[in-house]
């Protein structure tokens, strides 16, 4: 009986206790964060799921250069990020597809700027037995079959460009994703350019209500339902197909060509659209011209204030996208880190961009 | 709630106590001593802190869900199109999605679930129903994306390879086995809802059964009842508390998410046939969350929250009248409260 009273006891007192610690380890923490100076400084950023593992790799790397610089990202996905920096809970936020005028408008902190960091793509997969070549499939029929109008795999119009697959006389069966995405809003965004009758019925978006088919939660989902049901047909992030080694299919382009899914190819579309990339760099680069451009391809961003509140934090901030779009896409030559790298013309816009970002008008890149 | 001010006593406390007046004071301090106050009164808020949650809960979903409920009022529940490109937002395919895989679980667990704690309880030789006891509640422990991923890599390849092609080749003039057998669908969305809540049903009324008392099972004996007989007696005796494990299950059922999402599909339709993808209101928050930009749609997807809470709290009031009347009916029995 007594024993157990003091353990009792002896529990109390370290519940206590740790109550007390974390209080004051909080309030340090807190205490700490405001300052300027000579103190580390933290910022916080959230959104896209598609670039996080590359983000992370930069985050890790530019922290132990910069020990008294700590970086988190979460990715919560674009949408998510979208709303985090707009409310102002985070320092940057990060999206696939570039913001919307009205949510710009909507952003608290004023004006906000579109910092291209890497580019991806967006392929088609599929598992059907005895096809061995790559299937090749021109846009038309890529949209009809996700419209559901070419409904089997021995269709004339699959047939006519792939003369030498054994192609099944089989029911096609469509799977695409079922949460929102960015890699939904590049896809459709290309068959609403590709076919008008895509842009009447569906339209663009990262959740658009699909004519046909199965939905899969995430790049896994996907994927685990195309190797799972025979005669299927999906799409999924190059990185992860590349990673996974999925049979990817051939895409014809604008000019003619088709063309394999590849970080060069996704390099070449956006060189290829510099022309039509306006200042503030919300551009779509897919169905780009060029020979060698694949055409389901786009830029991811990070956003941030052009005003920032806090000159150690905006300092701290635009160091960092610096760093980023010079030395951070050295790491898209890895090949675990399978992300295309910006063309030359659009790093230096990208400067420009980051070199605009002031506190209290002086412009912080450049101060000292 | 109208008691939350401790200083201030009714007059009908003041006056001296008719039983049904709530003195304040005496329900925190019963014994006058100072340590029992304390306690007593950090218990009490325990318990309304809980209380708040809820309220602030259901409040903020209610603000938030404003727009959509003013741009589409009622139609929202009877509107079967979910755009969110054109920004047209209808419920009915997810509530349709949302029950009917939730009573097929139900269909499928209910009589298997029933059939294992009987075993258990009533026949098993002990050395048997220890381990397979252990085995089950080893179930209820599985995280719901596991169940997720063997549904889809095992659960729906063997369903379209063997059970649905005969189920169409039999039952294939009712319109529940017909169309394209893709093995990913509603059929196997409650099926794998049914695996998940089979463990923690049986769980339960394992423990139901088992609190009826042995004299229960000796008089339907001395009567001269054979083991069905008796098992009759048990199950009546226990009827308020299996009402309850199932309640229990269904709970589960209607709001379980990881699993369902990664089986069914994903298709805002209502279809008579049980092969066709569909969706459940649980799956398309946790698809659709994270990317709604745009106040109507996030609005839209909130009512969607506000209304799966909603089902599962009048789920969960059915059932407890359900276990009232029948615990009444039985005479307020003491097993009754085991669910």
């Amino acid at each position: 009986m007594l024993f157990s009273e003091k353990i009792m006891r002896g529990a109390w007192l370290v519940a206590l206790l740790s109550i007390l610690v974390i209080a004051f380890g909080c309030s340090g923490q807190r205490g700490g964060e405001g300052v300027g100076g000579g103190g580390a400084v933290r910022l916080q950023g959230a959104g896209a799921t598609f670039p996080n593992p590359l983000y992370q790799k930069w985050l890790s790397e530019y922290g132990k250069a910069n020990p008294n610089v700590r970086i988190d990202y979460q990715s919560v996905g674009s949408g998510a990020g979208i709303r985090q920096i707009q409310e102002q809970t985070v320092d940057f936020g990060a999206s696939d597809a570039p913001m919307k005028d009205d949510d710009l408008g909507k952003a608290r902190g004023g004006q906000l700027l579109h910092i291209p960091t890497v580019l991806g793509a967006v392929v088609l997969t599929y598992n059907l037995q005895g096809v061995e070549q790559p299937l090749r499939f021109p846009p038309d029929v890529i949209a009809d079959i996700f419209l559901g109008r070419v409904k089997t795999w021995d269709d004339a119009r699959i047939k006519a460009d792939n003369p030498g697959a054994n192609l099944p006389a089989a029911p096609i069966t469509v799977v695409h994703r079922s949460d929102g995405s960015g890699t939904s809003a590049v896809f459709t965004d290309y068959l609403s350019k590709v076919s008008s009758e895509w842009k009447e019925k569906v339209g663009t978006g990262t959740s658009p209500t699909w004519p046909v088919g199965l939905g899969g939660k995430g790049n896994e989902g996907v994927s685990g339902l195309v190797k799972q049901t025979p005669n299927s047909i999906g799409y999924v992030e190059l990185a992860y197909a590349v990673q996974n080694k999925f049979p990817v299919a051939l895409i014809k382009n604008k000019s003619g060509n088709f063309v394999e899914p590849s970080l060069e190819a996704v390099t070449a579309a956006a060189a290829e659209s510099i022309s039509a990339t306006p200042e503030d760099m919300r551009v779509s680069i897919t169905d780009a011209a060029g020979a060698n451009a694949y055409p389901i391809a786009s830029y991811t961003y990070i956003l941030v204030y052009k005003d920032q509140k806090d000159a150690a934090k905006g300092k701290a901030l635009v160091d960092f996208l610096w760093w980023g779009i010079h030395e951070g896409q050295n790491f898209t030559k890895d090949p675990q880190y399978p992300y295309a790298a910006l063309p030359a013309e659009i790093v230096r816009r990208a400067e420009a961009q980051i070199n605009s970002v002031a506190s209290g008008g002086r412009a912080l890149r450049t101060a000292q | 709630m109208r008691n939350l001010q401790p200083n201030a006593p009714t007059p009908a406390a003041a006056q001296g106590a008719s039983a049904r007046s709530w003195n304040w004071r005496r329900t925190l301090a019963p014994t006058g001593n100072t340590g029992d106050t304390v306690f007593r009164s950090i218990l009490f808020a325990c318990a309304f802190i809980l209380l708040l949650i809820v309220i602030i809960m259901i409040g903020a979903m209610a603000v938030n869900s404003l727009p959509s409920l003013r741009a589409f009022g009622f139609g929202f529940l009877t509107s079967q199109e979910w755009n969110p490109i054109a920004g047209k937002f209808g419920a009915l395919p997810f509530i349709y999605g949302t029950i009917l895989s939730s009573l097929l679980a139900l269909f499928i667990s209910v009589p298997l679930s029933l059939g294992i704690a009987i075993f258990l309880v009533e026949q098993a030789p002990r050395a048997l129903a220890r381990p397979v006891g252990f085995l089950v509640e080893l179930l209820a422990a599985i995280p719901s994306v596991v169940y997720g991923l063997w549904g889809i890599f095992v659960l729906a390849p063997a369903l379209r390879e063997t059970v649905e092609p005969s189920l169409a080749r039999w039952f294939g003039w009712l319109p529940f086995f017909q169309g394209n057998i893709t093995g990913i669908g509603l059929f196997t969305g409650g099926i794998i809802l049914a695996i998940m809540i089979t463990p923690i049903i049986t769980a339960v009324v394992r423990d139901v059964l088992a609190a009826v008392p042995v004299s229960q099972r000796e008089a339907a004996f001395a009567l001269g009842a054979t083991k069905w007989e008796t098992t009759r007696v048990v199950l009546t005796n226990g009827a308020a508390g299996i009402a309850g494990a199932i309640i229990l299950g269904l709970g589960r059922a209607i709001g379980e998410t990881m699993a369902v999402t990664m089986v069914i599909g994903n298709r805002a339709q209502i279809s008579a046939s049980l092969f066709e993808p569909s969706y459940t209101i649980a799956s398309v928050l946790a698809n659709e969350f994270t990317e709604a930009t745009g106040e109507l749609y996030l609005s839209a997807l909130i009512e969607l929250g506000l209304i799966l809470f909603l089902v599962t709290f009048t789920v969960n009031g059915v059932a407890r009248l359900l276990v009232w009347s029948v615990a009444h009916r039985a005479g307020g029995s003491s097993v009754g409260r085991a669910g």
